[in-house]
């Protein structure tokens, strides 16, 4: 496909220190906010919803996607992007917003926002979730909290971006689109295919993309085939998602890899190439914790100095993962060197 | 004016902010017999910076790096001080008047007085000030 068919970019957090590119022709623009507005309609939504997408509209895929979809329905849309939660609020009740999409942590943020607030949303009854794996008892929470009738959503950016499979109004399952995408489940360690409701990963050839056509990509995502007969009628189903058959991390909505840290501290020689990473949930936000170790002949002996080198680590992962954060100071020398597979992630989050 | 005589080593050794790192330091201090004159903790997030004026400020860097840690020297003065009231202002307010700005500082009285440790943006002006001023500074040569 040459470029100049190529109508648009977004890019994805790749393994290295250079994001993963995708590419749309206008048939898959077209495809993708197809796919979108079948399920946003899946889950009743018509031209008569106001919906605010609260994720990042840019590179991600997240933004754009929905956007486009929710226009086709003809939707009207708020483009409120992230960031600022009192103005989200204050948008949600001031345009009458009946459905938003965010990351499931995020809304969660929202809610108790909207509690210190005193705010209420009267009008909100849809919540479209994605981005990042969550749990049941997190929908009860959400649905609780904000009033929503809250659905999984689920998608990557190598088969476009949002919308690749998405819970129906059943909500046991989410039904990925079979004339889009033919899905198998396979071991991650053998490769070999699994029956229905066996665990694994999935793996999916799309069978309508354009600009960069795939044959059984292998997603990293851990969840299962599940029986027909679902009963809004509709066909292919997979499990929501448990985890990952890699080492990759969802911090925010963002896609990580440890070896993408791996790749900003080669290039700082303040700093050593060992590295720890711990993350917690601090007040339903993911927060990440790099340590690193300072390099003896970096040591000035000032303080300043000090707090000089962990600003540029943190602006240099800033940087690169398009995520803010805390950077601690270790000395050199004082962090776990592994023989053979290294266990750098200390995940600390428990299940959303 | 020679003002070599006058610039005193400190050592500075980088350290996280958790229990048992001051000891570590403080035991390979001892194990070499190196006594500490004074010394104070800077913090900032996480980590800090341990300032000591030692007996053998060579000594105590060959050890403690040998030990791991992260250690360089920073050129301090060493003023004394009355050790009564006033005894401060007399010395901040000369260097102040100066135009010399202390970035940081510390201070021990033992049996011969009191001394301030000073860390200042121009080391030669801040010690022609004060000796000027009819100030005592300590000598390097006290040290090994």
């Amino acid at each position: 496909m040459p470029l100049s068919k190529v109508v648009r970019i977004h890019t994805t957090s790749g393994t290295t220190g250079k994001p993963t590119v995708v590419a749309y022709t206008r048939g898959d623009l077209n495809n993708w906010s197809d796919l979108i507005a079948r399920n946003l309609t899946m889950v009743g939504l018509t031209e008569g919803d106001v919906f605010q997408n609260m994720v990042n509209y840019g590179m991600f895929t997240g933004g754009l996607g929905f956007h486009y979809g929710a226009e086709k329905v003809g939707m009207t849309v708020i483009p409120s992007a992230t960031g600022n939660t009192k103005r989200q609020i204050e948008m949600i009740q001031d345009f009458g917003v009946t459905a938003i999409h965010c990351t499931p942590s995020y809304a969660l943020h929202l809610a108790e926002a909207a509690e210190e607030m005193n705010a209420h949303f009267d009008t909100l009854k849809t919540g479209m979730f994605g981005a990042e794996p969550w749990s049941d008892a997190m929908r009860k929470e959400l649905e609780n909290k904000l009033g929503v009738t809250a659905y999984d959503s689920y998608g990557l950016s190598e088969l476009y971006g949002p919308g690749v499979a998405f819970e129906c109004k059943e909500r046991n399952g989410l039904h990925i689109w079979h004339d889009c995408y033919l899905v198998e489940i396979i071991d991650p360690v053998t490769g070999e295919t699994l029956e229905e409701g066996e665990r694994g990963e999935l793996v999916v050839t799309p069978i309508v993309k354009e600009a960069m056509p795939m044959v059984r990509y292998r997603t990293g995502d851990i969840t299962m085939m599940m029986e027909d007969g679902c009963l809004c009628g509709r066909g292919n189903r997979i499990g929501r998602i448990t985890g990952r058959s890699d080492d990759m991390l969802v911090i925010r909505g963002i896609n990580v890899f440890p070896s993408q840290i791996e790749h900003v501290l080669l290039q700082l020689p303040e700093v050593g190439n060992q590295f720890m990473v711990y993350v917690d949930r601090i007040g339903h936000l993911d927060e990440m914790t790099i340590e690193v170790e300072m390099t003896r002949e970096h040591f000035s002996g000032e303080l300043h100095d000090l707090a000089q080198v962990q600003k540029r680590v943190a602006k240099a992962l800033r940087d690169a993962l398009e995520l803010r954060t805390s950077v601690r100071l270790v000395e050199p020398g004082s962090l776990p060197r592994f023989e053979g597979k290294a266990k750098r992630v200390i995940d600390r989050r428990g299940g959303i | 004016m020679d003002m070599k005589p006058f610039i005193i080593k400190q050592i500075s050794v980088f350290s996280e902010n958790r229990p048992g790192r001051l000891a570590a330091i403080a035991r390979a201090l001892e194990e070499d017999g190196i006594n500490i004159l004074a010394f104070s903790i800077a913090e900032a997030d996480g980590f800090g910076v341990v300032r000591a004026l030692v007996d053998n400020p060579d000594k105590a860097y060959r050890k403690l790096t040998g030990g791991g840690f992260s250690v360089n020297f920073t050129d301090v003065i060493a003023a004394k001080m009355r050790d009564q009231p006033g005894g401060l202002y007399e010395i901040a307010r000369i260097l102040g008047d100066g135009g010399v700005n202390i970035e940081y500082a510390y201070a021990y009285s033992g049996k011969e007085g009191a001394v301030l440790i000073l860390r200042v943006d121009r080391v030669d002006s801040a010690i022609e000030l004060l000796l000027k001023h009819g100030g005592e500074l300590l000598k390097t040569s006290i040290f090994h």
